[in-house]
């Protein structure tokens, strides 16, 4: 199966790691990994800040990296549901349409397409799942605990799958950690008291390593931790899921 | 009026200038959020009956004419006298012609967000005309002379240590005095003394049924109903989309408010007024102020579906961090991020991005308002009317620039990377700084994703 690998630009620039694993991952599981060489970004700060009309340049380039391929992949739940929902805003050329039919954020792909039942994963730590709010409540990545609805997860299923894990309860288990794009920024007192409180439930709860399946969380979350002094770690879902730590 | 602009982070700063407080602050909300959660799950057809709530005003909205005539005609058939007043203005002229009229001199008055919005109480005060607020919550606030910070739960930002003081120097009870029960019956005591005495009452509205022109009102303390029934008038202030067409809509709605306000399977107390007593008049004052123009943008219409529950506040990570006097507005919390945009754009301009657009709000709204879709669809409108700062604009426009360029890019990317890795710490960890003041900065790596994959795959 031929995979087009969508890299987030903070992703490309500050956590390759993060990118490098999903790529090392997709491939384990048996698909073809082209990347795009031109993508830069989906426009989503743009977007959120209300300037979406001027991300439309931005938007268009993303089309032009990823038209083409029947499957787009990439390591966040935030860039994957701004190109589908807000993309909408671009003319709706096939070319658009079919990016914005075809992108998939990377748990999804693993359940939904994929549909995997065993992984080559280990990695012996407590861990802490960091519901990020667009996959969570945006994309649905499993029940959301303001909605009565049965229990269901693509994402804790395929943390069961690595060995050695541990994963640990959290009190509030899908609130969000309060980075928020320009958020993290322009409301710097409640950005960083969400985060806090965040680290602080995952510390208590026991978790040596936080996870997600969004870097921008886990940077905001990793500022705060370096910041404490503290000991635990954040590792994005990609990494988790091709770790081979005995 | 010249409009003050709201500044939502920087109040939302010195809110959190007390940590311990803040924490207060937000677990006591989230207990409630979690009261919710329970009494939600508690009926399984929770999830149908927010589509019927949704379904039934979404019907209201569109045939809101309709509804308010067949309401008025049926009310004045009950011996309802009927006013109409567009804006705040006209609605607190209509209050004081008829406590001229009776003469009152003080008046009772239930919870009423409304007539919160509409400066009901100074307005009356300038004219001589003494205003009890009689819920407790409201009470308190009302003697320290500040706005309420939640529209369900007016003092949740006070301890009790403070309510102890604001009745230590309103009702002489003695200093320190913080003991809930000891509190509670001196309001009480307080509270039944303005019962006996006011000359009128003014309630709020929850629904107003078209078909029986009768009203209904949901309070915990049966404050309405000894207001009403010991005042010679009673004056309901409405606005207009309060409307459900038929009584048997009602027990859509007394199932969803609750649950989502408090956790309570109902309010204790659920008074249906339909008319006056015998020798006593009853008024319902029917107010726009600002809704029909907010019922004709398509995009933000749904808004109007509020029942004032108050559960996207309690669930808002936001909100709990903040506190409800850094929103500027009667209505706090996401939904008034996106009501008061339609009052005065400029002036509530920093609400709509007080948010992380984490769609908790959404998730828990009984009448299914897409709460964190309008803020966003807000954001755009602030930017396109040029109500963001020259600097933020220009600056997203440079993003485009850059990301629309992808050499531009890479170069810009690898360059930052490079000084963020041998910056010394001062020039890092300054005031101008916001991320660093209380995060560290990620580690820059050598390369980025792409150069890696260039010298690795091809």
């Amino acid at each position: 199966m031929k995979v087009a690998l969508f890299v987030p630009c903070y992703i490309d620039q500050f956590y390759p790691q993060v990118a490098i694993a999903t790529m090392e991952l997709l491939t384990k599981l048996g698909c073809n990994v082209d990347f795009p060489l031109n993508q830069t970004c989906c426009g989503q700060p743009m977007a959120n800040s209300g300037c979406e009309k001027d991300a439309i340049s931005t938007g268009m380039n993303l089309v032009a990296n990823f038209t083409g391929y029947d499957y787009i992949v990439g390591p966040s739940g935030s860039c994957v549901l701004h190109v589908r929902e807000h993309y909408s805003k671009l003319p709706q050329t096939k070319e658009v349409t079919k990016v914005r039919n075809n992108i998939y954020e990377l748990s999804e792909f693993l359940t939904d397409i994929l549909q995997i039942q065993s992984l080559e994963a280990n990695f012996p730590f407590k861990v802490g799942l960091h519901q990020s709010c667009h996959g969570q409540r945006g994309m649905r990545l499993s029940q959301c605990s303001e909605l009565n609805q049965p229990y269901y997860s693509k994402i804790v299923p395929l943390l069961k799958l690595v060995k050695g894990i541990e994963l640990i309860e959290l009190d509030r288990k899908d609130e969000c950690c309060g980075f928020g794009g320009t958020f993290c920024v322009s409301e710097e007192a409640v950005s960083a008291r969400m985060g806090i409180d965040r680290i602080n439930d995952h510390i208590k709860n026991g978790a040596q390593y936080i996870t997600a399946g969004d870097s921008s969380c886990l940077m905001h979350l990793e500022g705060l931790l370096k910041r404490k002094g503290s000991s635990v770690r954040i590792i994005h879902l990609a990494e988790l899921l091709n770790s081979s730590i005995n | 009026m010249i409009s003050e602009y709201i500044d939502h982070p920087k109040e939302a700063d010195n809110f959190n200038e007390d940590f311990q407080r803040t924490t207060w602050h937000d677990e006591t909300l989230w207990f409630i959020r979690e009261k919710r959660d329970k009494a939600t799950k508690s009926l399984p057809e929770w999830e149908e009956l927010r589509d019927m709530a949704a379904a039934i005003k979404s019907n209201v909205l569109s045939n809101l004419d309709d509804y308010l005539i067949e309401f008025e005609t049926n009310a004045i058939k009950n011996g309802i006298q009927v006013h109409w007043a567009l804006n705040a203005e006209d609605h607190n002229k209509i209050v004081h012609n008829i406590l001229l009229k009776h003469k009152v001199k003080k008046m009772v008055k239930s919870k009423s967000m409304l007539t919160e919005d509409c400066h009901l109480n100074q307005y009356l005060e300038s004219k001589g005309i003494e205003v009890i607020d009689t819920d407790l919550g409201e009470r308190i606030v009302q003697l320290d002379n500040q706005p309420p910070s939640h529209i369900v739960l007016p003092a949740i930002h006070l301890k009790k240590e403070d309510v102890g003081e604001i009745f230590h120097k309103h009702l002489g009870t003695e200093k320190g005095m913080s003991n809930p029960q000891a509190l509670t019956e001196t309001a009480r005591i307080h509270l039944r003394e303005q019962f006996l005495s006011g000359g009128a009452a003014l309630t709020g509205v929850n629904f107003a049924i078209a078909e029986t022109g009768g009203i209904a009102i949901c309070t915990n303390e049966g404050n309405a109903d000894l207001g009403v029934h010991l005042a010679p008038v009673h004056i309901a202030s409405m606005g207009i989309e309060k409307i459900i067409p038929k009584l048997e809509h009602l027990g859509v709605f007394t199932r969803v408010l609750t649950r989502s306000a408090t956790g309570q399977p109902i309010t204790a107390f659920t008074s249906h007024y339909h008319g006056p007593r015998k020798g006593a008049e009853m008024h319902i004052i029917i107010v726009d102020a600002g809704r029909s123009e907010q019922l004709g943008r398509e995009d933000f219409r749904k808004s109007l579906n509020c029942i004032r529950c108050g559960a996207c506040m309690n669930t808002c990570p936001v909100y709990r961090r903040s506190g409800g006097h850094s929103y500027g507005y009667t209505v706090p919390g996401p939904i008034g991020s996106i009501l008061s945009p339609g009052i005065d754009l400029k002036k509530y301009s920093s609400l709509p991005f007080a948010s992380t657009l984490c769609g908790s709000c959404s998730d828990v709204c009984p009448v299914k308002i897409d709460i964190h879709t309008q803020l966003y669809k807000w954001r755009q409108i602030i930017a396109k009317e040029g109500k963001m700062p020259f600097a933020k604009k220009q600056g997203m426009k440079l993003m485009n620039y850059v990301f629309s360029r992808p050499s531009l890019y890479r170069l810009l990317g690898k360059v930052g990377r490079n000084v963020l890795g041998i910056l010394p710490r001062f020039m890092m960890y300054n005031s101008l700084n916001a991320w660093g003041k209380a995060r560290e900065l990620p580690t820059p790596p050598k390369e980025s994703f792409r150069e890696w994959y260039l010298r690795n795959k091809k």
